[in-house]
């Protein structure tokens, strides 16, 4: 009879038994003997889960203050196959003596909260319960501690070093030039062709249309972009070639126009600069697209330049360009518009290209030597990347922390 | 001075956002959010500037009348009807403005990028065509991560998406690491030019 209870409050159907066989029967005994401590610390626990343990305040590393980064170790009943934990609790005070405050939670399964909320210099504790919903465990407390503001990000040590060694090597090289050194650059098609192109758009009696991309002087694109078209903006005034520069951003068409004046300035030709050429269409990405396009058919401009960042409307006005015949030399940073550019113009600069234009066509010494420091970090970074792939072949692998910025 | 006092400021705006990077402390770690404030607040300043351009130039070309002039009547029309009816309905759900952004702007916008599908076609027409060793190379490339992508592929031969994913994530990925380290490179060597006023072309400096 008493095995039958065990069995009812065990939940075990006894119908499927035959009590007649011996072995059977002490099979069940022993069954129903689990099922029933089983049961029982199921309720038990149900009412109480298993607190946490190991609560661990640290000052958030690296950070302007302000945060405490909280670490536990799981509930023993946090497990994927029951329900006795749902979340952990986390409350926090000034003191000991005070009463805690409930800050926030935690998911089941995690071990970590991040307090955003504390106050420089002040020392708070913690403590943490595992909670089903309706219960509660035990709380697990922490030690004392305080949050801080901290003047140097270890974890970008790496990059500082690099900066270091890089601007190093780019303030070596103008160093170099500057004292009068020859300095070798390798030749690059597209900026080789830019005189060309301004060349033959005069030679055609046609405008030349310069396209400084479509982000904003944010960008660092759109920032190289304005610097080269100072120069074809000096070349353009030299040829007495009128320029159209379309924008898709206000501030773009005042840096625009303001390069543009300065270069017609430079090359002397200061009646010749017209502020309208250099227009502001639209922010809208199609808009402007649209509205470049109409421009390209309408004015059928004898060369084009696409300088800065760009996104889909890339290839929509690279193709409307070459529909046009007009000698085309595209610059991006995008590596997703590269190809676009690469199929429908004459010429593309391609990523760093874009950023040595500049220097590249005032053959000025000084930025010159910029360009080679520039070579001579990418010699560096490339033996980094040959040397860090055969360490961790061999094993090594903290070379990825050390290469990891924070 | 007309030159000095921007290459100051440019200086220490670009040193400032170099050690913002570094300190993590106060007020270092608010600079940039602040120097962003700012961006946005002289941007919108910035679109009157634009508008005003926008409309001086439109307007100048109904009186000069030169080839396609009409098209500036549409932009001006375009832009006071959405003008007016913003300012005098709002711009929420359900008002005129709302109606032509949904109904107006959003098809044209949707056109335009559709556009894209036939420029595709037309570009790749002209890529794709094995004149030269690395054009067909190019090409061969292109045909096995096209057909890899598509069911199609799968039902000619069953590894053609592997050799795919392969195509994508070794050779183009190396290259694409590549093109980004040179553009890690060229802003740093663009940035540094620009801080420590080598570069001045935007103030007439040669």
């Amino acid at each position: 009879m008493s095995l039958i209870l065990l069995l009812i409050i065990a939940g075990i159907n006894v119908d499927v038994f035959d009590t007649s066989n011996d072995d059977v029967s002490c099979n069940i005994v022993a069954l129903a003997s689990n099922a029933v401590v089983g049961s029982l610390e199921h309720l038990k626990s149900s009412e109480f889960p298993a607190p946490p343990t190991n609560v661990l305040p640290k000052d958030k590393p690296n950070d302007a203050g302000g945060s405490i980064i909280l670490t536990w170790m799981k509930s023993v009943d946090d497990v994927e196959e029951n329900e006795l934990v749902k979340e952990y609790q986390v409350f926090r005070s000034s003191s000991l003596d005070r009463e805690f405050e409930l800050i926030g939670t935690a998911s089941k399964g995690f071990e970590k909260y991040v307090d955003g909320t504390t106050i420089d210099g002040t020392q708070y504790y913690y403590m943490v319960k595992a909670s089903d919903g309706v219960s509660y465990s035990q709380p697990a407390r922490s030690e004392a501690v305080s949050s801080s503001a901290q003047w140097f990000h270890t974890g970008r040590i790496n990059m500082l070093v690099a900066t270091v060694i890089i601007s190093f090597l780019i303030l070596w090289f103008i160093r170099q030039a500057k004292s009068g050194k020859e300095l070798y650059i390798r030749p690059i098609a597209g900026l080789e062709a830019v005189d060309d192109a301004v060349g033959r758009a005069t030679e055609m009696g046609k405008p030349i249309m310069y396209i400084p991309g479509i982000m904003d002087m944010d960008n660092m694109q759109t920032i190289a972009s304005v610097i080269i078209l100072g120069r074809v903006a000096r070349k353009a005034a030299q040829y007495e070639t009128t320029l159209l520069v379309p924008c898709c951003r206000s501030i773009v068409m005042s840096a625009a126009q303001e390069t543009v004046k300065e270069a017609y300035f430079d090359a002397g030709r200061p009646d010749a600069f017209n502020a309208d050429k250099i227009n502001y269409l639209t922010d809208d990405q199609f808009g402007y697209a649209a509205g470049v396009n109409g421009m390209m058919l309408r004015e059928k401009p004898g060369a084009i330049f696409y300088m800065g960042a760009f996104y889909a409307e890339s290839l929509i006005l690279a193709e409307t360009g070459h529909s046009t015949g007009a000698i085309q030399i595209a610059g991006t940073a995008m590596p997703s518009q590269l190809p676009f550019f690469v199929t429908a113009c004459d010429y593309t600069l391609i990523g760093e290209e874009l950023f040595a234009a500049s220097a590249y066509l005032s053959k000025e010494p000084l930025l010159l030597g910029s360009l080679k420091g520039q070579d001579m970090g990418k010699a560096i970074l490339i033996a980094i990347l040959v040397g860090g792939v055969i360490l961790v072949s061999f094993g090594f692998s903290k070379i990825i922390a050390w290469l990891t910025t924070g | 001075m007309k030159k000095q006092i921007p290459l100051i400021i440019t200086f220490i705006a670009g040193m400032v956002m170099v050690l913002q990077f570094f300190i993590p402390h106060r007020p270092f770690s608010d600079l940039q959010q602040l120097f962003n404030s700012w961006f946005l607040i002289i941007t919108v300043f910035a679109m009157i500037l634009g508008l005003g351009n926008l409309l001086k130039v439109h307007t100048k070309r109904l009186q000069r009348k030169p080839k396609g002039w009409w098209y500036s009547i549409v932009l001006l029309a375009g832009f006071a009807i959405m003008f007016i009816a913003g300012m005098v309905w709002g711009i929420e759900r359900g008002t005129f403005f709302d109606f032509l952004f949904w109904n107006v702007h959003l098809p044209m916008s949707s056109m335009m990028f559709a556009l894209l599908a036939f420029f595709v076609a037309s570009a790749s027409y002209r890529a794709f065509r094995a004149r030269t060793p690395e054009a067909t190379l190019l090409l061969i490339s292109a045909i096995l991560v096209m057909i890899g992508r598509v069911p199609l592929g799968n039902y000619i031969w069953d590894k053609l998406p592997l050799v795919s994913d392969w195509i994508m994530s070794y050779p183009n990925m190396a290259g694409q690491r590549a093109i980004m380290i040179g553009i890690a490179l060229g802003i740093v060597s663009t940035s540094l030019r620009i801080i420590l006023g080598i570069e001045r072309t935007y103030l007439s400096g040669k």
